[in-house]
């Protein structure tokens, strides 16, 4: 067997769907229907895993540390309240995918910035966008609202038919049909050709450019779909809560996401939904402990998992459950340890 | 025209404080390659000191900065030798959310134990108001920091360029492997370079709280006026990152007093343009390697 058709094949197996992958989405829908009074928090949580997979695109695939990319979740979300406020596109889904353009329009005007220089000036220049983005959020308050935000966003129902209510069910199936979308079309990506030339860039870039795959491009090209999901995840933030205010371009959003996907593992989708029911969990877990210090714990897990090593911790997450696997099945783990990560 | 002079001296401070503050950071990031978000804790771990030196316990503001520094100091060696040592290695991203974690820690933790409001230091009576000279109005305090300020960097420069540890840093800095076989105890170096810069930074922090405000969020806030002073001023001397804090002290105050609604946004527009231009920095050789 050739080399070539070899990678095509384990390319190809990896692509295919498993049965854990399968249940999985199984449980999330079944969970919209046994929690009926935690649908705020659950749509929550679908939201930051939207983002977090919009991260772990750039970060866990294609290797961009970014330190700024709640730039796309602000404009999606500011994009998705102006165009309800003033009636501009009053249906939610058509509003949701203009708002996701433009934070795509954004990302890629921005990507050219992002490709030139090395680690640091990446993080410089993403950091520094989001806080221009803020700036002039808070500049041009007429537009924006300024600290107070957006108020008074009045959304119409999905498709015309279906109304958000106020236990927040609708919204919760409404992001889970959307989390569902994204992830099937970026599952497809990142096991795309496309995808594994990313993964290629991420590992060598150098290599990569002598293998004959176009770096830049292919950089800018993830890095814009990237700004794309991040924008339709704060689009649809500012849909289901009915708010956008300057704290969606925050810093801490930004520095929050980076934990989110480090709990979940970057480098495989599933790594930011899961980090983002872990981290709303902590979270809650924390702020019931200390209400107003929540932050503190935030920081330690964070230390903790960089000291103890991402991989390691992933390693011991994953032993139980591949030893079960291994004892029922007799074959080898189905529950692979994340590839390295960035 | 007084106004202009006025502001402009008001900018050199400013500035002044920020070199104070952020040259330490210049040897982490500049030099060790290593990035460290968290470097504003150290700042306002001094800050804090010297408010409860002097508030609490009546020390004389000049007698409680050395303490600041000192113990920033102090707080800096313990934190590199426990944690830091293990992340030189580490990935960019690694550092960075251990830094960030240390920063969010730190900002709990100080909210928790002197509460949220801004906090201010009590001057003695003699750096209180402004005098005149030649009609430009200069603030006493301001002139303390100029003066305090300019004599740190000269006193840094002579160090780095004159003394044996300067030129062991510098040796440890350009090839580690090459300075270790000469026999410089590289980490020792290190180590002790960057407790100095914490102890810089918690100095720059005392000084601060009258100027730039002492809060639990000085870390966050402030995080990307050092990177700033860093990135853009590049580190193979201690003038790029020294002239890149006077231009960002004087455009910052000016751009706040002119063109108030602009404020920020030209600083950051600036930075970018700045970094896309030369990605290692205005004066820098190389700021990243």
């Amino acid at each position: 067997m050739s080399a070539s058709s070899d990678v095509g094949f384990h390319a190809q197996r990896h692509a295919r769907w498993h049965y854990g992958e399968v249940a999985f989405w199984l449980i999330v829908l079944a969970c919209g229907f046994a929690f009926p009074t935690r649908y705020l928090i659950m749509t929550d949580i679908l939201r930051l895993a939207l983002f977090a997979m919009s991260l772990d695109l750039i970060l866990g695939y294609a290797g961009i540390v970014s330190l700024g990319h709640a730039a796309f979740f602000g404009v999606g979300a500011y994009a998705a309240g102006l165009l309800a406020l003033h009636g501009i596109v009053n249906e939610p889904v058509l509003a949701l995918i203009v708002a996701g353009l433009a934070a795509m329009v954004l990302g890629f005007a921005t990507s050219f910035l992002v490709i030139r220089g090395v680690d640091l000036t990446r993080l410089m220049v993403t950091l520094g966008i989001a806080l221009l983005l803020e700036a002039l959020a808070e500049r041009f308050s007429n537009i924006t609202g300024g600290t107070d935000g957006l108020q008074g966003i009045e959304m119409q129902p999905i498709f015309g038919v279906i109304p958000f209510d106020m236990f927040g069910k609708a919204g919760f199936f409404y992001s889970l049909a959307v989390l569902f979308l994204l992830f099937l079309f970026a599952r497809r990506v990142v096991h795309s050709p496309f995808g594994l030339s990313l993964r290629a860039i991420k590992n060598n870039p150098l290599r990569a450019a002598a293998i004959g795959i176009p770096v830049n491009r292919r950089l800018i090209a993830i890095y814009t779909l990237a700004a794309f999901y991040a924008g339709v995840a704060g689009a649809l933030f500012t849909q289901t809560t009915a708010i956008a205010s300057l704290d969606v371009f925050a810093f801490e959003r930004s520095a929050d996401l980076m934990l989110v996907l480090v709990i979940g593992g970057t480098g495989y989708l599933y790594g930011g939904l899961v980090g983002a029911v872990i981290f709303r969990m902590l979270q809650e877990v924390f702020s019931t402990i200390t209400p107003q210090y929540w932050q503190f714990w935030i920081g330690l897990v964070l230390v903790v998992i960089v000291l103890v090593g991402r991989q390691r911790l992933h390693r011991w997450v994953l032993y139980v459950p591949n030893l079960v696997i291994r004892q029922i099945a007799g074959r080898k783990a189905v529950v692979a340890v994340p590839e390295s990560d960035a | 025209m007084t106004s202009i002079l006025t502001n402009l001296f008001d900018g050199v401070a400013y500035g002044m404080l920020l070199f104070v503050l952020a040259c330490g950071l210049a040897v982490t990031l500049g030099l060790m390659n290593f990035v460290n978000l968290a470097h504003g804790a150290f700042a306002m771990a001094g800050g804090y000191i010297c408010m409860v030196l002097v508030n609490r316990m009546g020390w004389p503001f000049f007698a409680a900065l050395p303490l600041a520094f000192v113990s920033s100091a102090a707080i800096g060696i313990a934190l590199e030798r426990t944690l830091y040592r293990h992340l030189y290695a580490r990935s960019h991203l690694d550092q960075v959310l251990f830094t960030i974690g240390l920063t969010f820690m730190s900002v709990a933790a100080v909210d928790y134990i002197q509460g949220s409001s801004r906090v201010f230091i009590n001057l003695p009576a003699a750096l209180q108001g402004q005098f005149d000279l030649f009609g430009v109005g200069i603030g006493r305090y301001r002139l303390m920091i100029v003066v305090i300020c300019g004599l740190l960097t000269i006193a840094l420069q002579m160090v780095l360029a004159k003394s044996r540890f300067g030129s062991r840093l510098r040796a440890a800095v350009d090839d580690p492997r090459a300075a270790s076989g000469l026999g410089i105890n590289v980490p020792q170096v290190f180590a002790f370079t960057f407790a100095f810069g914490c102890g810089l930074a918690g100095l720059g922090g005392a000084l601060s709280a009258e100027i730039l405000g002492l809060d639990p969020y000085f870390p966050l806030k402030f995080m990307i006026y050092f990177l700033i002073v860093v990135t853009v001023g590049g580190s193979s001397s201690i003038t790029g990152p020294f002239l890149a804090s006077l231009l960002l002290g004087i455009g910052d105050v000016a751009g706040k007093y002119y063109v108030p609604k602009m404020g920020p946004f030209v600083i950051y527009t600036m930075m970018i343009v700045i970094l896309i231009w030369r990605p290692n920095g205005l004066f820098g050789r190389t700021a990243a390697r």
